[in-house]
């Protein structure tokens, strides 16, 4: 795993902002390398802790408990549906369905130890996640960092069709 | 998929989300400026600390992330003087289910929540601050983000702020898609970099033992920016809207079977839940009916349109009198709420009408808890799992005689012996959905499934 300057540039200064205890950093670190790299390699995770002065498992423990760090990478574009109470009521669940039917992913292959499905070819990944946090217009749903609203389910391949 | 420009009813007074959807309105701190923005800043540098915490006592502005504790009494907490720093964190982990309203203030209006930060932060001494952002959030980390560096520019933050000689410093921090970071010492254990296991309290009250161990005081993105609204008009003149104990505006948020879902901002209990959704959100869809309200977010407890409530109410002489009304002559307010045996928690509204299952609901909510739990405490942990695992059998045709008292014995010993009041979050929704649709639990577990795990609705 080879860190580029750049990034760690950036990472020396998130670090900055924990004046008190770098072990603050930690989280915000595996921000960033997930960020550049599409997931925690096992590398990463001793890098971590190299830089702020830990132990190894300081770091794997937040990566086994946050849901949003993933060990392997997701498919190229990565989509989140809103699994709970208010979007199921507008229809979450077939919209999930959808998604997977249009992406070609396999709802029944599921990769171990994984909450991610991926497609075949790697194009995109999916996943059922809690609450959005913007349940009045539901269903909504994440593509990478772009988040949508209210979307019905004859939209979905066109939607797709944006991320290429 | 839907506009995002929404009118405001002619009802509501809109205070924190004046700038909601307003037209012409940008994130820019230009259009703030131009607007008075931060001029509340400046007065209250005018000002003495002590003098601001007095104000937002007398205000009497409850906390609007869900307990409702009195902000005013959370800041009298910090003793001037001590020796060790302090430190201020606003909480924008917005991630009851049912609640959407930081979202917009974070996106569409992030210097009303720096100001009324940077004042907070003056009121307690607070030299470094964080924002605690749900992950989920990336373009509101980024809004945020540029939003300090537009404030430092101007010199609202950093050294010697506005020549006030106040130094402050104001950071984002993501967090990583787990609910109990919403609880506030869960919360200070994920800012520490350790997993969000909430601490015991007693001792581990922030504003004694927060962050690093330090006097921390952990407020709602909405709290915040009210700080802003009562340093302009005076706690005195805030506490004027509302009702005693109930004051200011509240944000409310309506998800479910109604016309018009959305968020709207009225005076604390100015309108009843009726009102909310009659006249405010157009009525149930049509040739509906109402059937159950969850009035605050779900963890809140959900309450039945076919009950009476009766309500205690205090009056000024001391005395209480007893009202019965029925779930849509209920006002929505901290007060009534809890006395009708529910609460307005983070004033997430989830409306459901006459085709709702109420088995398939609970589970649903049951299956955010049993995810959700941090695993900490074992009656949580377990009983959450397992409380899931008997709404899902049931629905799948699979259910039992014992399963409405198994379910309701499980929640009754989950809640009250747990660190945090996860417990409570997670038992309230069982408790409340099998004590008000009993039979609708009887009956879904004594229909059997086709074996295939279909469900048998």
């Amino acid at each position: 795993m080879e860190i580029p300057a750049e990034l760690e540039a950036r990472i020396d200064e998130e670090i900055t902002h924990y004046p008190v205890s770098k072990r603050s950093a930690t989280l915000p670190l595996l921000h960033l390398i997930q960020e550049h790299f599409g997931y925690i390699q096992d590398d990463a995770i001793g890098w971590i802790a190299r830089k702020l002065c830990l132990e190894p498992i300081n770091v794997l423990e937040l990566v086994t408990f946050y849901p949003m760090f993933r060990r392997e990478p997701a498919g190229k574009h990565h989509i989140r549906v809103c699994r709970t109470l208010s979007c199921a009521m507008v229809g979450s669940y077939e919209l999930l369905d959808t998604f997977c039917k249009h992406a070609k992913i396999d709802r029944h292959h599921n990769g171990h130890g994984t909450h991610i499905l991926k497609s075949e070819d790697g194009k995109y990944s999916i996943e059922f996640v809690e609450c959005l946090a913007s349940c009045g217009f539901g269903p909504v749903c994440m593509i990478n960092d772009d988040f949508y609203e209210a979307v019905a389910q004859d939209e979905v391949p066109q939607l797709l069709e944006k991320y290429q | 998929m839907v506009s995002t420009i929404r009118t405001p009813h002619p009802r509501e007074k809109r205070i924190i989300f004046k700038n909601i959807d307003r037209p012409g309105w940008t994130i820019d701190i230009g259009c703030y400026l131009a607007d008075g923005g931060y001029d509340e800043l400046k007065k209250a540098f005018t000002m003495k600390p002590e003098q601001i915490v007095n104000e937002v006592k007398a205000s009497g502005v409850r906390g609007r992330g869900g307990a409702g504790f009195p902000c005013g009494v959370k800041w009298g907490f910090i003793r001037p003087g001590g020796t060790k720093p302090v430190y201020l964190i606003c909480n924008a982990d917005e991630s009851e289910p049912g609640t959407f309203k930081d979202r917009y203030i974070i996106h569409q209006d992030p210097h009303q929540l720096l100001e009324g930060m940077i004042i907070s932060c003056y009121a307690v001494n607070a030299r470094l601050a964080y924002i605690y952002i749900r992950g989920e959030f990336p373009e509101g980390a980024k809004i945020l983000e540029r939003a300090l560096a537009e404030a430092k520019e101007h010199g609202f933050l950093g050294k010697n702020i506005l020549g006030s000689g106040f130094d402050l410093e104001i950071y984002v921090f993501r967090g990583a898609g787990a609910y109990i970071c919403g609880e506030e010492t869960g919360l200070i254990e994920s800012m520490e970099g350790k997993r969000p296991y909430p601490r015991i309290k007693p001792p581990y009250f922030p504003a004694a033992l927060g962050l690093y161990l330090c006097p921390t005081i952990v407020n709602n993105v909405e709290t915040l920016c009210n700080v802003k609204h009562i340093v302009r008009i005076g706690g005195a003149e805030y506490a004027k809207m509302g009702k005693p104990n109930n004051t200011g505006t509240r944000l409310l948020c309506v998800s479910g079977d109604v016309q018009k879902p959305g968020y709207y901002e009225f005076e604390v209990g100015e309108i009843t839940i009726g009102e909310l959704i009659n006249d405010i959100c157009g009525g149930m869809k049509p040739g509906r009916t109402l059937k159950a309200v969850i009035p605050g977010g779900s963890s809140a407890k959900v309450m039945s349109a076919t009950d009476r409530y009766k309500i205690k109410t205090r009056q000024p002489d001391g005395t209480t009198v007893e009202t019965e009304m029925g779930l849509e002559d209920i006002p929505i307010d901290f007060d009534t709420l809890a006395a009708a045996g529910s609460m307005a928690g983070s004033g997430g509204v989830i409306v459901m009408d006459d085709t709702r299952d109420m088995v398939w609901a609970l589970n649903n909510i049951n299956e955010f808890y049993a995810h959700e739990s941090c695993g900490q405490c074992t009656p949580c942990r377990e009983g959450s799992l397992w409380m899931k695992k008997i709404t899902e059998r049931m629905l799948h045709g699979g259910g039992v005689e014992q399963d409405t008292d198994t379910l309701k014995s499980v929640a009754d010993n989950i809640a009250g012996r747990t660190i945090c009041a996860f417990g409570e979050a997670c038992a309230w929704p069982t408790q409340s959905f099998v004590a008000k649709f009993r039979d609708e639990f009887v009956a879904t577990a004594r229909k059997k499934g086709d074996g295939n795990g279909s469900t048998n609705s």
